[in-house]
C-alpha cells in the first residue's frame, strides 16, 4: 500500500503524479509474472485525514486477507500451485 | 546516446526458461542514462525475475552485476572470472554491448534484456528522440545543425517533399517535417545561401550500405 499527497497538493509539486505511474508500473508488472497486480494498491490522503487512511487501510487488508499469500508464499511453504506468467513456459 | 527500450517481461521470461543460474549485466553508459539498462534497472529486472521463477516453482539464481561500459574491454574483462560459474548471460546494454560480451566469452550463451533504439537525445525526462543515423559524412554545418538524413522521414537531401503538409510529415502529424525545420532554422541564421550549398548527392559508402564498419585510427593503435 502506498499513501501519496492529494494530487495538485504534493510539496513536490508532481511527486505524488510520478509516484503514481511507477506504481502503476510495477502493479503491471506484478500482474504479468502472475503474483497479482492487486497486491499493490495507491491511495492519496493528505495528513489531516486520518480517518479515511484508516478505511482505506482495512479496505486493503481485507481484499489482501481475501486474495490469501502470495504464489511465492505458497510455493515456498510447499502448499500451492506454481503460478504461471503471461507467456508460460 | 544509444536509446533502447524494455523488452516484454514474458519474452525475456521466456529467454531465460532453460536456465537456473545467470548473470544479469548492466551498463553504466548509454542505458543508464535512458533508464533501459543501469544498476538500478538491473535490480528491477532481477527482483521480477526471480519473484516469477519462484512463484512458478522454478527459482532462478542471478547474479547482478553493473558494468562500466559493455562496448569497452577493460570493462567487459571484469566479467570473465564470474562468467564460467553460470549458464548464460542476459545483458541489458545495447546491442554493441551484448554482441561485445558474446565475442569476448563464445562459451557462454548471451541473452538480450532490452531493444536496442537510436542515436538521440534527451527531449525531457521520459522522452528520447533520434537525431543521428551515422551515415559517416556530416553536413550539419549546411543545414542549420539539423540532419536531414534522420530527422526527414525519406532522408531527403534537397528540400522538401510533396508530402510535408503545414510544417508536418506525410508519415505522422506528430513527426516535423525536417525540411521545414532546416529552412526554418537557415532563414533564422541569416543561412539560407546554404540551402544551395548542399551536395549534388550524397554519397552513403560512408554509410551502413558497405557493411559493418569499423574506425582504425593509426595514431592510437
Amino acid at each position: 500500500m502506498v499513501v501519496g499527497c492529494l494530487q495538485g497538493d504534493c510539496h513536490y509539486i508532481s511527486g505524488n503524479i510520478r509516484a503514481r505511474a511507477r506504481v502503476e508500473r510495477v502493479l503491471a508488472i506484478l500482474g504479468k509474472i502472475g503474483i497479482g497486480g492487486e497486491r499493490l494498491r495507491m491511495f492519496n490522503l493528505s495528513a489531516g485525514e486520518g480517518g479515511k487512511f484508516a478505511a482505506f487501510a482495512r479496505e486493503f487488508v481485507d481484499s489482501i486477507r481475501e486474495q490469501g499469500p502470495s504464489p511465492v508464499n505458497l510455493v515456498r511453504a510447499g502448499s500451492g500451485q506454481p503460478a504461471e506468467a503471461e507467456g508460460g513456459r | 546516446m544509444i536509446t533502447g527500450t524494455e523488452k516484454p517481461i514474458e519474452e525475456i521470461l521466456a529467454m531465460v526458461e532453460p536456465y537456473q543460474r545467470l548473470i544479469l549485466a548492466g551498463c553504466h553508459g548509454c542505458v543508464t542514462v535512458c533508464r533501459v539498462g543501469g544498476a538500478k534497472e538491473v535490480q528491477v529486472l532481477a527482483s521480477t525475475l526471480r519473484l516469477a521463477r519462484e512463484a512458478a516453482g522454478r527459482p532462478l539464481e542471478i547474479h547482478e552485476v553493473s558494468l562500466e561500459r559493455q562496448c569497452d574491454p577493460e570493462y567487459v574483462e571484469k566479467l570473465r572470472g564470474l562468467v564460467g560459474g553460470y549458464q548464460a548471460v542476459l545483458s541489458i546494454a545495447c546491442g554493441a554491448g551484448i554482441q561485445f560480451l558474446a565475442e569476448k566469452f563464445p562459451a557462454t550463451p548471451l541473452l538480450p534484456g532490452i531493444n536496442t533504439g537510436f542515436l538521440g537525445v534527451t527531449v525531457r525526462q521520459g522522452e528520447w528522440s533520434e537525431r543521428c543515423q551515422g551515415c559517416g559524412d556530416c553536413i550539419l554545418h549546411l543545414t542549420g545543425g539539423i540532419c536531414p538524413v534522420t530527422r526527414c522521414a525519406k532522408s531527403l537531401f534537397h528540400g522538401p517533399c510533396g508530402g510535408s503538409v503545414r510544417g508536418s510529415c506525410e508519415v505522422d502529424k506528430e513527426i516535423p517535417c525536417g525540411w521545414q525545420l532546416i529552412i526554418d532554422r537557415l532563414e533564422a541564421l541569416g543561412q539560407m545561401e546554404n540551402y544551395g550549398r548542399l551536395k549534388p548527392c550524397k554519397g552513403w559508402s560512408s554509410a551502413r550500405d558497405g557493411g559493418p564498419r569499423r574506425i582504425i585510427r593509426e595514431d592510437m593503435l
